[in-house]
């Protein structure tokens, strides 16, 4: 009788019954609460620690945790699945996902859906962090997944979307993981104002991944910085690529990707800030990059690139390539290591420069030769090459270098 | 008080010293002359330990002087030509050796004050004239009361008045019984103050004997003259052997 | 011997070469330093500061003033001090105020303006560089007596270290560049004081790019607390061994 009360209040005012699972309630389990649930319901889970494996959500309801309550997955489980279109989750402490690596299990995993909303969660020592599979028009916002394994095998990724479109992904901070936000077949999405540390391999990674925007993140102390590869029509406004450092690490990695924008970011401190492969018709604009070893890697294999108005501070080299073919172009940027004099003072350097210094070919052929960097033979070398140019070509050149550094 | 026991001392193919022997007591005054070249001043300086010998050895009160030090606290050298740090003041370079010396000695001043050096005490080495640095030099030997006095070429640019001050202090240390040595080509000026001579002639201690004793043996009464009458006397025919090791 | 040391300290202190050095060395920094708006150029200067600058002048300013007082050692021999306590007092007095020059001409800018690890190993390595050059500088001096021929060794001391041997590894690096000679390469660099510092001051300062491909090697040499200790103390026995077999000659030579 008291259910039908319900029922009928609920279907006659439009709203929902709300669920409250804890200690003190009746309701003591989260799967039970669940189950109690109708769609549209909301189901509160409050502050506690909850050992029940697998928790899958599979109708339309708002998850929410109150004081930020535990689902631990004692490495058995994969933690929350959710198989319904709409579900809310907020709030939670998600543990200790299990860890296997064909059917990935993850903290939180979406499959197949539209319009999940996950947000506020903390995701500790998970194998994969949030995980959407084949989703539409999803949200994550405001998450912090963080793991702690140190070989690239025992980790999965932290934001991990395949073959999804139309997600946001916004202000989450993901710390540690193998990639920190990893797409695969993803378009038309936005990714806004993440922070993405210390994950083993890369910080942001995509592939085949159209038409994704990526504005006002952080990515740091990566492995090996941020890859991008086989992918067209990629925006990247005002994000961070920094301290990427090693062997093979770089600030952006760009492969095979073609009529891009990247505008206003900063690349500092990275072994290389870009490096771009078979990379075609994209501008680069208005960037800052300083105290990287190479400011940009642009391989022979790259074409029609725009480098137009960016500032080059305290690289090592500015400029490094492997051919002699230059099919880019290089105008109107700021190198500090430029020399030259502006006699009509109009900001713009009468003589031409050749961001390319002799020592960067050098060690582009013998890696080792970065051993005698700085010394006073090489700084010679160096400066006749400059007046001279006879192994570095000829027209790589920026024609119309700045005087002073643009206000970025 | 020094026992120089058959020393030996090569520059290179030189010879400088060949098997010098010599004994010098407290209260001698002893001038060590001879042909530029001869090496007074190498025995003086094997003597400071500044030059190292080849063989023989140095005893000084007894002790051998190798690789020791502190006998040294019993000497006062002048060099012949007494070079200084430039941008040191006479105040300065007296107050160093004061300092470097750290004695607890009485310090003999009878040289500074009879020198006048006083009023120039902050004049720099470098603007000194080279009679004032000698001036200084002696000073320096002086002014520790050293039982020894090694002197090389003391009055060489000084002035006759600074000359005259400095023979009567070497009178009247040797009157106190000190050992001293002093080496010049100006016989004429050492008449009233040695009491020995030693002549060396390419490295070889050519004569050692009481000034009295070569007096009266040569019948003469200035020891320039009988000098010359003793070279003449011992080597008519070989004017110069040095060159002939050289060559 | 601390009175010997005060007293050639000052001494050196006073003459104009040493305030001409210590004033060049001011206004090439500080005004490095102002004209940009970043600090790198600065650090540029400065760094080549210590590899050219610091040891032309540190070994010949060290070899002509060890000539010009070689009355004043006699001085000091003829008064009783200890052969190598002479020695060892000129040596300090000349390191001490050649290093109290390039700090306060090089090392206090570089604090101001790059207070960091750049800074700090770059100041470490300019007054260890001062000190191995003053120590080439005495070895150089005992090696004849005569100042010409001396000044002449300190010279092509000096251009060896800092120009003719690195085109001698980079000779070798090109003629071996098929073969995996890095490694053979970090311990070539031990030849040259100048070269140590300067890997040691290009870890630092190039941190981003060491850290590439090969930078990898020299990382893991130079880079790691030992590989720096280790360097540390190549640098060390680079002052060490100089001066300790011109030390050995000064007990030994007649003066």
């Amino acid at each position: 009788m008291k259910y039908l009360v319900a029922f009928l209040f609920l279907s006659f005012s439009l709203h929902a019954t709300t669920i409250h699972v804890g200690k003190k309630y009746t309701v003591k389990s989260v799967k039970k609460g669940i189950a109690l649930a109708k769609v549209g319901d909301t189901v509160i889970v409050h502050g506690g620690l909850y050992r029940e494996g697998n928790i899958s959500i599979k109708k339309k309801i708002v998850f929410l945790g109150k004081n930020l309550p535990i689902l631990d997955g004692q490495k058995k489980h994969e933690v929350l699945s959710i198989y319904a279109d709409s579900v809310v989750v907020d709030g939670f402490k998600i543990i200790k996902s299990a860890y296997a690596t064909i059917t990935d299990p993850c903290g939180i995993k979406v499959y197949n859906r539209n319009h999940v909303i996950i947000q506020n969660n903390v995701l500790d020592d998970n194998f994969f962090g949030i995980y959407l599979q084949n989703c539409q028009s999803c949200t994550i916002k405001n998450n912090y997944l963080r793991a702690y394994g140190k070989e690239e095998q025992q980790l999965g990724n932290g934001i991990h979307c395949w073959k999804s479109n139309d997600i946001l992904i916004i202000a989450n901070r993901i710390d540690g993981h193998r990639d920190g936000i990893y797409f695969e077949f993803v378009y038309d999405s936005l990714i806004w104002r993440n922070i993405s540390v210390n994950n083993i391999r890369y910080g942001l990674h995509f592939m085949f991944s159209h038409s994704d925007t990526y504005i006002t993140n952080v990515f740091k102390k990566n492995g090996a910085g941020v890859a991008v590869m086989y992918t067209k029509n990629v925006k990247m406004f005002n994000n961070y690529f920094e301290e990427n450092w090693g062997d093979s690490a770089y600030g952006l990695l760009l492969k095979d990707i073609s009529d891009s924008y990247i505008f206003n970011n900063r690349f500092a401190r990275n072994t290389s800030g870009i490096y771009m492969e078979g990379t075609s018709r994209i501008k680069v604009e208005k960037n800052i990059f300083e105290s990287n070893g190479w400011g940009m890697k642009i391989q022979a294999s790259c074409m029609d690139n725009e480098i137009v108005n960016n500032n080059y501070l305290k690289n090592t080299f500015d400029i490094s390539t492997n051919g002699s073919l230059v099919l880019n172009s290089f105008n109107s940027n700021y190198w500090d290591k430029y020399e030259g004099y502006d006699l009509d003072k109009n900001g713009i350097g009468d003589v031409p420069y050749h961001p390319l210094s002799l020592f960067a070919v050098l060690t582009e052929k013998t890696p080792s030769a970065m051993l005698l960097y700085r010394s006073f033979m090489i700084t010679l070398l160096d400066k006749s090459e400059k007046v001279l140019p006879s192994i570095t070509p000829d027209n790589f050149i920026d024609k119309t270098p700045l005087m002073k550094s643009l206000p970025l | 008080m020094i026992e120089i026991k058959n020393i030996n001392k090569k520059f290179g193919k030189l010879e400088v010293l060949k098997s010098v022997n010599l004994s010098c007591k407290s209260g001698e005054c002893i001038a060590l002359i001879g042909p530029n070249g001869c090496g007074k001043t190498t025995l003086i300086k094997s003597i400071l330990g500044m030059v190292l010998l080849d063989k023989g050895s140095i005893e000084f009160n007894g002790k051998s002087i190798l690789g020791e030090y502190i006998y040294r606290e019993n000497i006062g050298y002048m060099p012949q030509i007494g070079r200084y740090p430039d941008n040191m003041t006479i105040g300065q370079i007296i107050d160093m050796i004061k300092k470097i010396r750290n004695s607890n000695h009485d310090l003999d001043e009878d040289l500074l004050n009879a020198f006048e050096l006083e009023k120039m005490f902050d004049k720099q080495m470098r603007t000194l004239s080279g009679g004032t640095t000698q001036k200084v030099s002696a000073v320096l030997a002086f002014l520790f009361n050293p039982e020894v006095l090694i002197l090389d070429e003391p009055t060489a640019g000084l002035d006759p008045l600074a000359s005259e001050i400095l023979k009567e202090k070497i009178i009247k240390e040797k009157e106190k019984g000190k050992l001293i040595f002093i080496t010049s080509h100006l016989l004429s000026e050492l008449d009233d103050l040695v009491t020995e001579i030693i002549f060396m002639q390419d490295g070889e201690v050519h004569f050692h004997k009481k000034v009295a004793d070569l007096k009266s043996e040569t019948n003469e009464t200035k020891i320039s003259k009988a000098i010359a009458s003793i070279l003449k006397q011992r080597q008519p025919g070989t004017p110069n052997p040095k060159l002939e090791i050289v060559s | 011997m601390n009175r010997i040391i005060k007293i050639i300290l000052l001494d050196i202190l006073k003459s104009k070469i040493v305030l001409a050095y210590t004033f060049i060395l001011a206004i090439l920094s500080w005004s490095s330093f102002a004209l940009e708006d970043n600090s790198a150029k600065g650090i540029l200067t400065i760094l080549n500061v210590i590899l050219f600058t610091v040891p032309l002048v540190s070994i010949l300013f060290a070899t002509i003033y060890l000539y010009n007082s070689s009355e004043f050692i006699e001085l000091l021999l003829s008064q009783p001090i200890k052969r190598r306590k002479i020695w060892i007092s000129l040596f300090l007095g000349l390191s001490i105020s050649m290093i109290i020059a390039f700090f306060v001409g090089a090392g206090i800018p570089l604090l101001v303006n790059s207070p960091d690890s750049v800074g700090i190993i770059m100041l470490l390595n300019g007054c260890l560089i001062t000190v191995i050059f003053t120590a080439l500088a005495f070895l150089s001096s005992i090696l004849t007596r005569d100042k010409a021929k001396g000044i002449g060794i300190a010279i092509m001391t000096w251009l060896f270290f800092a120009l003719l041997f690195d085109g001698l590894v980079l000779f070798l690096l090109f003629q071996f560049q098929d073969y995996p000679i890095e490694n053979a390469m970090v311990g070539i660099t031990a030849f040259s004081p100048i070269d140590l510092a300067r890997i040691q001051i290009l870890l630092h300062l190039d941190v981003s790019a060491m850290m590439g491909y090969t930078g990898a090697i020299f990382k893991d040499f130079f880079g790691t607390s030992t590989g720096l200790i280790v360097s540390f103390l190549l640098l060390s026995l680079w002052a060490i061994i100089p001066f300790f077999i011109s030390l050995r000659k000064f007990n030994n030579k007649d003066l």
